[in-house]
């Protein structure tokens, strides 16, 4: 099993010294956020994708390829990217590109987003918002597995022989998970490719993700990708610790009180109750965690959300020593304990080259406009 | 015989409310014609004013807390509804339109309802008319012909032969018919339900008109 924090990369108002961080230190703070996961044993850090304020992470593959530069083992990978208003093309192209130069620690979450005024900022209309997801994502499915690609579709401009480059590292593309909070639509594609599924499981209550993961399984096996217990599951979480839980309550309660999102709303009581928000000591999150199990079945990835509504990186940080100290080496040992032989772990680049009978380079070489050979052949 | 279910809306603020005696007059007449026409009714009461502050933070948070939500599976679940309002500045309270903005859209579609409200004149009787009657239109339901409007002297008339209580009964007839006409509903609409497959929405290649 994987686990490891996702973060939107909201710049917030710390509300107990109302001091706003630039965005210029909330972008070095995500960076922080990634190096110390991978220092404390953690194996994912994803980005979200936001092109508006209070969001600073417009350009994921510049602050992934940055992070892949500075660290050796952690996966990286998006929560997510946006299929919906990003060009297919340029996915492709960069998230490419990505995983050769992190050496195949890349993975991608694909969303439709969660702002409407983003679809006309590039064109596109959020009523589409579904079958752009469809139509993009099959685009982007193609250009990573056949060199050449004609293709024609309503919501861009079509494709003749068109080779998205650079190929995929080993050519296995990357790994992709479809995330949703509500769409038996997006379920509904994860399973048709066997791709994973990730339900977003913050802010929304745990019958949205158990409906959903239901229904994701009993597709996937519908397609034929294995069983239903096979099909590959992500969940997220929120948790804030303290190693006495009164502590973690007092210290998290005014930040959660002005969140964005939730804030102002419901108490932190009853908030914890209706969503799987966990805030106590580190027993009560490998407790809560544990319990995810019940109701969505054995799954392959665990995110934490641990950064947002302004919390200072100090803090943030100390919650990541509590994660990769006390609670995922727990995490770790009782879902490994439980999980039966036949269900799968989450994909990896090894795993998936492994899959596919081994790694090949894929470079597609240019043609000679002279000699109309390709460079290989001329030598 | 069959069995049906009646969901009683209220929105009236203090206790005890005339608006929520109202409410319960319009659902005893209702179940008595249903009964008289050999139909088993249950009735469910919804006090707006217990899910006062769960409403808001329907709005806030995007979901229902868990005795929220079961009050609206009550409501979008039930064969009619009765849904009365105390009147004020002119129109429905924020209460009531608030618990209608949080039901899923689509939820009141072809569902037969009865409206009431109370207000302290009867100069503000024609708010049935100019907000609370459009508002159910917008939804699609079907709001039956009669609206039920009781002001303090309807009260002071005696509730058991006055005027008030001839057209208690007239619209609960005409609910009596709106509910009868249709099959007992199957309960509350599966949000999570697929209606499609997956090569069915490849193939579409988008349908512009389908708001998600």
């Amino acid at each position: 099993m994987q686990f490891g924090v996702f973060t939107v990369g909201d710049v917030t108002v710390d509300p107990t010294t109302g001091r706003e961080p630039t965005e210029h230190e909330r972008i070095k703070a995500m960076v922080t956020i990634a190096l110390k996961a991978e220092e404390v044993g953690l194996d994912v850090f994803a980005a979200g994708e936001h092109h508006n304020p209070p969001f600073v992470p417009s350009s994921p593959t510049t602050m992934l390829g940055h992070i892949a530069a500075r660290t050796e083992r952690l996966l990286l990978s998006t929560a997510t990217t946006l299929i919906t208003t990003n060009d297919p093309v340029k996915i492709a192209e960069d998230y490419a590109m990505l995983q050769h130069l992190s050496d195949g620690r890349v993975d991608l979450m694909m969303g439709r987003g969660n702002t409407g005024p983003v679809y006309p900022w590039f064109g596109k209309d959020i009523r589409a918002g579904i079958p752009l997801a469809i139509e993009n994502y099959d685009l982007l499915h193609r250009l990573w597995r056949e060199d050449v690609v004609d293709w024609k579709g309503k919501y861009r401009t079509p494709l003749q022989s068109f080779t998205s480059t650079p190929r995929p590292l080993d050519g296995v593309p990357p790994f992709v998970w479809h995330g949703s909070i509500r769409s038996p639509e997006i379920a509904e594609q994860a399973a048709y490719y066997g791709d994973g599924f990730f339900a977003n499981h913050i802010f929304w209550p745990r019958e949205h993700t158990q409906r959903m993961v239901g229904l994701y399984r009993e597709r996937y096996a519908h397609y034929g990708h294995g069983t239903a217990d096979q099909a590959i599951v992500g969940l997220g979480g929120q948790v804030f610790m303290r190693r006495n839980s009164q502590d973690a309550v007092r210290e998290f309660r005014p930040y959660f009180d002005n969140a964005p999102v939730y804030g102002h709303g419901p108490s932190l009581e009853d908030f914890t109750r209706e969503t799987p928000l966990t805030v106590g000591s580190p027993q009560q999150v490998i407790d809560r965690t544990l319990g995810f199990r019940e109701y969505v079945g054995d799954y392959q990835r665990q995110l934490f959300l641990v950064d947002h509504a302004g919390l200072p990186l100090k803090t943030v940080l100390e919650q990541l020593d509590l994660l990769g100290e006390e609670v995922v080496p727990v995490l770790r040992k009782e879902f490994e304990a439980l999980r039966p032989a036949h269900v799968p772990q989450a994909p990896t680049h090894a795993s998936l080259v492994a899959a596919a009978g081994g790694g090949k380079d894929s470079t597609v070489h240019a043609v000679d406009d002279v000699t109309g050979k390709a460079p290989e052949a001329t030598r | 015989m069959t069995h049906r279910t009646l969901a009683v809306v209220s929105a009236g603020l203090s206790q005890p409310s005339s608006t929520r005696l109202l409410a319960d007059q319009l659902a005893g007449a209702t179940r008595d014609e249903l009964a008289r026409r050999g139909h088993e009714v249950e009735l469910r009461v919804v006090d707006l004013r217990e899910y006062a502050h769960d409403v808001v933070n329907n709005m806030l948070t995007g979901f229902p807390p868990t005795a929220l939500r079961e009050a609206i599976d009550a409501v979008t679940g039930a064969d009619g509804i009765i849904a009365v309002t105390p009147i004020f500045n002119a129109s429905y309270n924020g209460l009531f339109k608030s618990f209608f903005d949080v039901l899923d859209a689509g939820s009141l579609v072809d569902r037969p309802v009865l409206i009431g409200a109370t207000g302290g004149t009867a100069r503000h009787s024609l708010a049935l008319e100019h907000a609370v009657r459009p508002m159910f239109s917008y939804l699609r339901a079907v709001v039956v012909p009669t609206a039920v409007f009781a002001a303090p002297e309807d009260w002071s008339d005696g509730t058991t032969d006055g005027a008030l209580r001839g057209r208690i009964r007239r619209a609960a007839g005409e609910l009596a018919d709106q509910v009868e006409r249709r099959p007992p509903t199957s309960g509350p609409a599966d949000p999570f339900a697929l209606t499609t497959d997956f090569l069915q929405m490849l193939g579409r290649g988008g349908d512009d008109t389908t708001v998600s």
